[in-house]
């Protein structure tokens, strides 16, 4: 037979609602970290795609006038004698269309829009080409050629990207702290309803640590019971992100859009929510229980 | 094993409770306390079991004094001490076997052995059949031997009882006397509050009598027979 706890802490009613909010807090903290995981890994991927690439922009002429092609192959021979670039070619009509289908669909004939040649380059790994200077350079053969490098924008992407990763660890750090407050304000309210079996413990010989025990593992029980119940609402609410988001994606957005997909790490963080929150109501709770007893003559 | 020295007791501001306190009592005696209501025989047992200190004088525990013990120093010399609490004190939402296994496992006792040796003493004090009983499904007289069980069940050097038979009629009344009597012959030293004088006559151990917070110490009725 299981033994009875010597203080009824489960009939406490400050005790009850606390599986509910740790459950909230663990929910909103398995939100904040899958999206803070989602936008990194998709910054990840914009920039694993975009590292090493640039791409050439010949506009058309007067009144709208389709690019020449020897200028293309003027570019483009260029291109083959600058040091550090190992490939380069013209995006053909297939590419352009699969690039544009996210904004026009699939369906549109683009030669007859008035679209530039785009040219795609690939440097060599680690190769770090200035825009402007090849910018000069290309102009010289091909006047009104441009180069977008991708990383100016790129850099404020990771900027922002890099903000909303810092809000997302603010909010779990901030989870915490509530949970720590919240432990700390029923673990006080039990000591105060049950002041007089504590007293009693106290009498029959039990030692502060005796009496910490017992609310330690009550806030262990209740803390990680409510975190797994915030763990299943996440994983409900992920599954649900995922499948909305994959809904009606056009070929090419799926490499665009940040698509929900937590690395590793993150389904370890994510994992780690209930017993890091049994954790913190087990700590929490005892430091509560001694120091308030300690306090006592 | 208990020492008074000049003992006077006030609650926060109020009027001093207990004056001048002088006690001495010996291992292995077995003492009465008597007094009228308000007299302070409870705060007197207090001070005895830890659960008060003295304003004034100086009270020595198994030749330790109170007053220099510190917080993490009281659970070890509470558990020598056994409390029959006048109002008995049990735990409501516990069996009657868990309040009595309580002092035990507050000690770190063995749980394989905590159990037998509870049942044995619930059978000692005619609790047998109501093991898993909760204490409000017990009378009165039930709970008051399930607090003197809880009281004996480690064998402790002092047992301090605060009106034991108060609330059981006179043969159950008698047998609790005999059962503290054996305690006593095992060793224990016994302190009994009680307004009982047909019982303190019987046994005729000695008695301290307490008045207006002042004790005297009376010789035992034997004695002066």
């Amino acid at each position: 037979m299981a033994r009875a706890r010597d203080l009824p802490l489960d009939d406490d009613g400050s005790a009850r609602f606390l599986p509910w909010l740790v459950a909230l807090m663990v929910y909103l903290a398995a939100l904040a970290i899958g999206g803070g995981a989602a936008l990194h890994n998709a910054v990840e991927r914009w920039n694993a795609g975009l590292a090493g690439a640039l791409t050439i922009e010949l506009p058309r002429g007067a009144n709208g006038a389709p690019v020449a092609q020897d200028r293309v192959d003027a570019v483009l021979g260029e291109l083959g004698r600058v040091p550090g670039i190992v490939h380069a070619s013209r995006l053909d009509p297939a590419a352009e269309t699969r690039l544009l289908a996210p904004w026009l669909g699939q369906d549109v004939d683009i030669s007859v829009l008035p679209l530039p040649v785009l040219i795609d380059v690939e440097t060599r790994p680690g190769v770090m080409l200035d825009p402007d200077t090849l910018a000069q350079r290309l102009a010289i053969v091909a006047p009104g050629t441009s180069v977008e490098s991708h990383g100016s924008w790129l850099a404020r992407l990771f900027r922002i990207a890099r903000l909303i990763e810092f809000g997302a660890a603010t909010i779990v750090l901030l989870i915490g702290g509530v949970a720590v407050l919240t432990v700390v304000f029923v673990t006080r309210t039990g000591l105060a309803m049950h002041a007089p079996v504590v007293e009693l413990v106290h009498l029959i010989g039990a030692s502060d640590a005796y009496v910490a025990r017992q609310f330690q593992w009550h806030a262990f029980r209740l803390a990680f019971g409510g975190g797994g119940i915030g763990l299943v609402m996440a994983l409900v609410s992920y599954g649900a992100l995922r499948w909305t988001a994959g809904q009606g994606l056009l070929p090419g957005e799926a490499a665009v859009l940040p698509v929900f997909h937590l690395p590793l790490l993150g389904w370890l963080a994510v994992l780690a929510l209930p017993p890091a929150m049994g954790l913190v109501g087990l700590v929490t709770a005892r430091r509560t229980v001694l120091g308030t007893l300690g306090r006592m003559p | 094993m208990v020492r008074f020295e000049n003992v006077g007791m006030r609650y926060g501001a109020g009027p001093e409770v207990l004056h001048d306190i002088e006690l001495d009592l010996e291992p292995g005696g077995f003492f009465f306390l008597t007094g009228p209501s308000g007299a302070g025989k409870s705060t007197l047992l207090k001070l005895m079991y830890l659960a008060e200190r003295p304003t004034r004088g100086r009270v020595m525990l198994f030749d330790r004094d109170v007053a220099g013990l510190t917080r993490a120093q009281l659970p070890a010399l509470r558990r020598r001490i056994g409390v029959v609490f006048q109002e008995f004190r049990l735990i409501e939402h516990l069996s009657a076997l868990d309040n009595v296994a309580l002092p035990l496992r507050v000690a770190g006792r063995d749980e394989t052995r905590v159990r037998d040796h509870v049942v044995d003493l619930l059978n000692w004090v005619g609790l047998a059949d109501h093991i898993h009983a909760r204490p409000r499904e017990l009378s009165g007289g039930q709970q008051q031997r399930l607090a003197i069980a809880r009281a004996v069940t480690r064998q402790t050097s002092l047992l301090i009882a605060d009106e034991p038979t108060g609330n059981v009629d006179d043969a159950i009344a008698l047998r609790l006397l005999y059962l503290f009597e054996e305690l006593n012959r095992r060793g224990t030293t016994v302190v009994i509050a009680t307004h009982n004088q047909a019982l303190i006559e019987r046994f005729g151990h000695p008695v301290l009598h307490i008045e207006n917070g002042r004790l005297e110490r009376r010789p035992s009725l034997r004695a002066v027979q």
